[in-house]
């Protein structure tokens, strides 16, 4: 598992950077172009979030391997109000902002794996994680 | 960045770019609505063909774009979305309902046509 430095979320404009470097380490991992997008859309509902409800935070991306899959990690951290319900946090149409409500259950169906860990007044951390499908493994061996 | 808003005859059409902040977004919706009065436009058409990302910010302020548009007298077309991009939206569970799409900038001229003539014979 190899960790990048974490990326200071604090402005709009660390949304766009976020999701720039989700979409090059996508690439290195071997992902195709969908993915990239997909990826990108994700990391950009989480760190809109961050933005949001926490004022600021840090995204920390990881390349990882099991078994044969190799996958990227995407652990959004902030130590913000924290959210006092996160059942209903993740149904959609759920907002306490002025949003759409879609963030965090999107971004779950977005990737493969999506946990959420939060308390009130201590922060959120949300880790998810896609895995590059075997289709674009084999291509990528080949 | 500011997104800039060209005229055409009767029509808005603003290009949305790769790397657009939440505050260029909200600027174009403020400058459209302004524009559609000034200029006494009868239809918008957002381009979003370079846009890498739709998130569900960058889809509620199109949702408000055709909406006060409409307030305002005049049509909105969104055109351009990539595949890609439609497939993400649809998994985010984002949706366009109330506002047309078009494939490129010829077809949302071509609707906007459509439905501009639609409403003068309506009259």
């Amino acid at each position: 598992m190899s960790d990048e430095p974490g990326l200071r979320i604090g402005s709009e404009h660390d949304i766009l950077t976020a999701r720039q470097r989700g979409r090059a380490l996508a690439e290195e991992a071997g992902f195709s172009g969908s993915d990239f997008t997909v990826l990108a859309t994700a990391i950009s509902e989480i760190a809109r979030n961050i933005v949001q409800y926490a004022d600021h935070g840090e995204i920390v991306f990881s390349l990882v391997e099991r078994d044969a899959s190799r996958g990227l990690v995407v652990v959004a951290r902030d130590q913000g109000p924290g959210i006092s319900d996160v059942d209903m946090a993740m149904q959609d149409g759920y907002s306490t902002g002025r949003s759409l409500g879609l963030g965090l259950p999107g971004a779950r169906r977005l990737m493969d794996e999506f946990d959420i860990q939060s308390r009130p007044g201590e922060g959120t951390t949300v880790t998810m994680t896609k895995w590059v499908p075997a289709a674009s493994m084999a291509r990528a061996k080949r | 960045m500011t997104i800039p808003i060209l005229k055409l005859g009767d029509y808005l059409i603003a290009s949305i770019q790769t790397a657009v902040t939440d505050a260029d977004l909200i600027r174009l919706q403020d400058d459209l609505a302004t524009e559609v009065g000034d200029l006494r436009s009868r239809g918008v058409v957002v381009d979003v063909t370079a846009a890498d990302v739709m998130d569900s910010f960058t889809i509620r302020t199109l949702l408000d774009i055709g909406q006060v548009s409409k307030l305002r007298g005049a049509e909105t077309v969104i055109v351009g979305l990539r595949p890609d991009v439609a497939f993400a939206m649809v998994q985010l569970g984002l949706r366009l309902d109330g506002i047309a799409t078009g494939l490129d900038l010829e077809e949302g001229l071509a609707i906007l046509d459509q439905r501009v003539d639609g409403r003068s014979h309506e009259r």
